[in-house]
């Protein structure tokens, strides 16, 4: 009885949550115009899924990862984790942006300790900073300042500031867009290792659709604004996964075919 | 047989390229080492010339201390060419050689032009020695009135910096706030603070408190102007970020907007210091009856044109002292910065 006890809270936290998008529309307000962006979405991502969102630029995906975090409500429908409604910003579901965002004034261990601190638990759980940081690679680093660091390390760092929350939903909006390369494949995989590892939820905004079918199990494919669901493809290949894999590469056409880039290939 | 003799060739006209090179950064260094010794050597030179300048003619006026400036300037002088000669020239002196090079002769043509032949009209260019005279003979009252310059600006700087930050802030974060304060701030803000001096002489029950007020409030407007800019000027994504993280309004605050803010809010500190000694010297020549302002006045006066020079040179090595404590200040707060404004 005892034992069983232990083994459950020994069990990490970090376990995925669901969620659940429920006919979600959204609009900006354009010069007293309002701009759709969302029109009726719904999809749902199971506990430790990692779905991918593509579409053309500026169609609204962001907005729905906005949405996800609970930075701001939807115009119409509901969002849920877990089955509970999202009604503002929790730390179990963090977002990783298109720029690190790394706050300027602090040092790279005070920039992956934010979360804790402002939770107002970092006293006692320092030691989960040096962790996130050795999860990342950065430990070296620690004292340094943003400016000194690469555009990799810096996105590195914010990966760090959201894993060491121990998220049940990690957001990612394009957040591996404004690096170059060699480092966006080097990130790739890293990223697909530790979700693949950790077990939380990843929902992944990118423009790359080679990204999309080399990191998720699902990529839900957008129309133009306002964003409508166009496909909903699951990515059955296991982990790890290799580039050159045949079937991705004919996944890959089948969306960019539904991107109506399908001429350039 | 050839490739023997281009191999053995080949480090030889390396050797001689090296030699030569070496050669010629010697010849580069010497005469760079020979003139920082010699700015050394001549600065020397010069305030022994200055010493002399004291000594060889007669004063013209009735002032004690040429004598005793002459023996300093002398000791001084042999100061700088021992360290020279004996290459104890530390780094900061050998830097500052050429500037005790310029001063030494400055003063030698002052001391000439004035205390010597007169060139410049007597009671209105005194020589160097008069000014001495007054730090040797007059300072009980100078320190006094450096203390209570002191004193007065610390507090009104202090309370305008402290109003002003809080005022920024605020207008800044809240929206309430910044449609009150913000029209008042817009017309009394610009006007400058010396222009509430007749008004604050018989609103406050005493000339220093009116004082205060007035630095207080010459400080105060750049600050809240720069912090509420700094705070206004924070970027969504850094509390889009906190928010996610699961940060309350009062870390926003204290965390992201402020922190985020304070190279414009030392913009402000600057700013405001500017003005304050400006208002600092004013409330003083006017109303109070103690500082650099009031000793200036009262020196001006006496047409006690020496002490007049003596108390500027302390008010402007005080000015000056503040700003590079500011400075130094920022730049340890804000060391994430690079590249911002040196002093």
């Amino acid at each position: 009885m005892v034992a069983v006890a232990i083994a459950e809270t020994d069990r990490p936290t970090a376990v995925g949550a669901s969620l659940n998008v429920e006919g979600v529309s959204h609009a900006f307000d354009i010069d007293g115009a309002a701009l759709p962006v969302l029109n009726d979405v719904s999809f749902n991502v199971r506990p430790g899924e990692f779905v991918a969102l593509l579409g053309p630029s500026g169609c609204g995906k962001s907005t729905l990862l906005r949405l996800v975090a609970g930075l701001e409500p939807p115009r119409s429908g509901a969002l849920f984790e877990d089955g509970r409604p999202i009604k503002g910003p929790f730390p179990s579901r963090v977002v990783v942006f298109q720029d690190p965002t790394l706050f300027p004034w602090r040092t790279v261990w005070k920039n992956v300790a934010l979360g804790l601190e402002a939770q107002g638990v970092l006293k006692s759980q320092r030691p989960r900073v040096d962790a996130a940081l050795d999860l990342v690679g950065l430990s070296a680093f620690r004292n340094a300042y943003p400016h000194q660091l690469s555009g990799g390390m810096a996105q590195r760092v914010a990966l760090a500031r959201a894993l060491v929350n121990n998220p049940r939903i990690l957001i990612l909006d394009e957040p591996l867009g404004k690096l170059d390369s060699l480092t966006r494949i080097s990130m790739q995989a890293e990223i697909a290792a530790l979700w693949q590892r950790s077990g939380f939820t990843t929902l992944m905004v990118t423009h790359d659709v080679e990204e999309a079918v080399f990191m998720a199990n699902r990529v839900i494919v957008f129309s133009d604004r306002p964003a409508l669901i166009k496909a909903n493809m699951t990515v059955d290949r296991p982990f790890p996964r290799h580039r050159g894999d045949p079937k991705l590469a004919e996944l890959r056409s089948n969306i960019l075919g539904l991107l109506g880039l399908d001429a350039n290939w | 047989m050839s490739t023997y003799s281009t191999g053995s060739k080949t480090p030889a006209l390396a050797r001689s390229a090296g030699d030569k090179a070496a050669a010629a950064s010697h010849s580069l260094s010497f005469p760079i080492s020979v003139a920082k010794n010699a700015s050394g050597a001549l600065a020397g030179l010069a305030w022994t010339g200055f010493g002399l300048s004291c000594l060889l003619w007669q004063d013209l006026g009735d002032w004690s201390r040429t004598h005793d400036m002459a023996i300093a300037s002398f000791v001084f002088a042999g100061g700088i060419l021992t360290a020279t000669l004996f290459g104890r020239f530390g780094g900061g002196l050998q830097s500052r050689a050429p500037w005790l090079l310029a001063f030494g002769l400055f003063l030698t043509i002052w001391e000439i032009a004035t205390a010597k032949f007169a060139w410049l009209p007597l009671p209105f260019f005194p020589p160097p020695q008069a000014i001495v005279e007054v730090y040797t003979d007059d300072w009980p009252k100078l320190l006094a009135s450096t203390v209570a310059s002191v004193k007065l600006q610390l507090v009104g700087y202090a309370l305008g910096a402290a109003i002003g930050f809080l005022t920024g802030v605020l207008i800044g974060w809240s929206r309430a706030v910044g449609y009150w304060v913000h029209p008042a701030l817009r017309f009394i803000g610009p006007l400058p603070a010396t222009a509430w001096l007749p008004f604050a002489l018989f609103m406050f029950p005493s000339s220093w408190s009116a004082s205060t007020f007035l630095i207080a409030l010459a400080t105060g407007f750049p600050v809240t102007v720069l912090t509420w800019s700094g705070v206004a000027s924070v970027s969504n994504a850094y509390y889009d970020v906190a928010r996610t993280l699961g940060a309350k309004p009062s870390f926003l605050v204290l965390k992201v907007a402020i922190p985020a803010a304070l190279p414009h809010v030392f913009v402000g500190l600057f700013m405001g210091l500017g003005s304050s000694f400006a208002v600092l010297v004013v409330a003083e020549m006017m109303g109070v009856k103690a500082g650099l302002g009031w000793y200036l006045q009262w020196a001006q006066g006496w047409a006690a044109y020496a002490n007049m020079y003596a108390a500027l040179i302390v008010m402007s090595l005080l000015c000056s002292g503040a700003i590079t404590l500011l400075f130094r200040t920022r730049d340890r707060l804000l060391v994430w910065q690079k590249g911002v404004v040196k002093w």
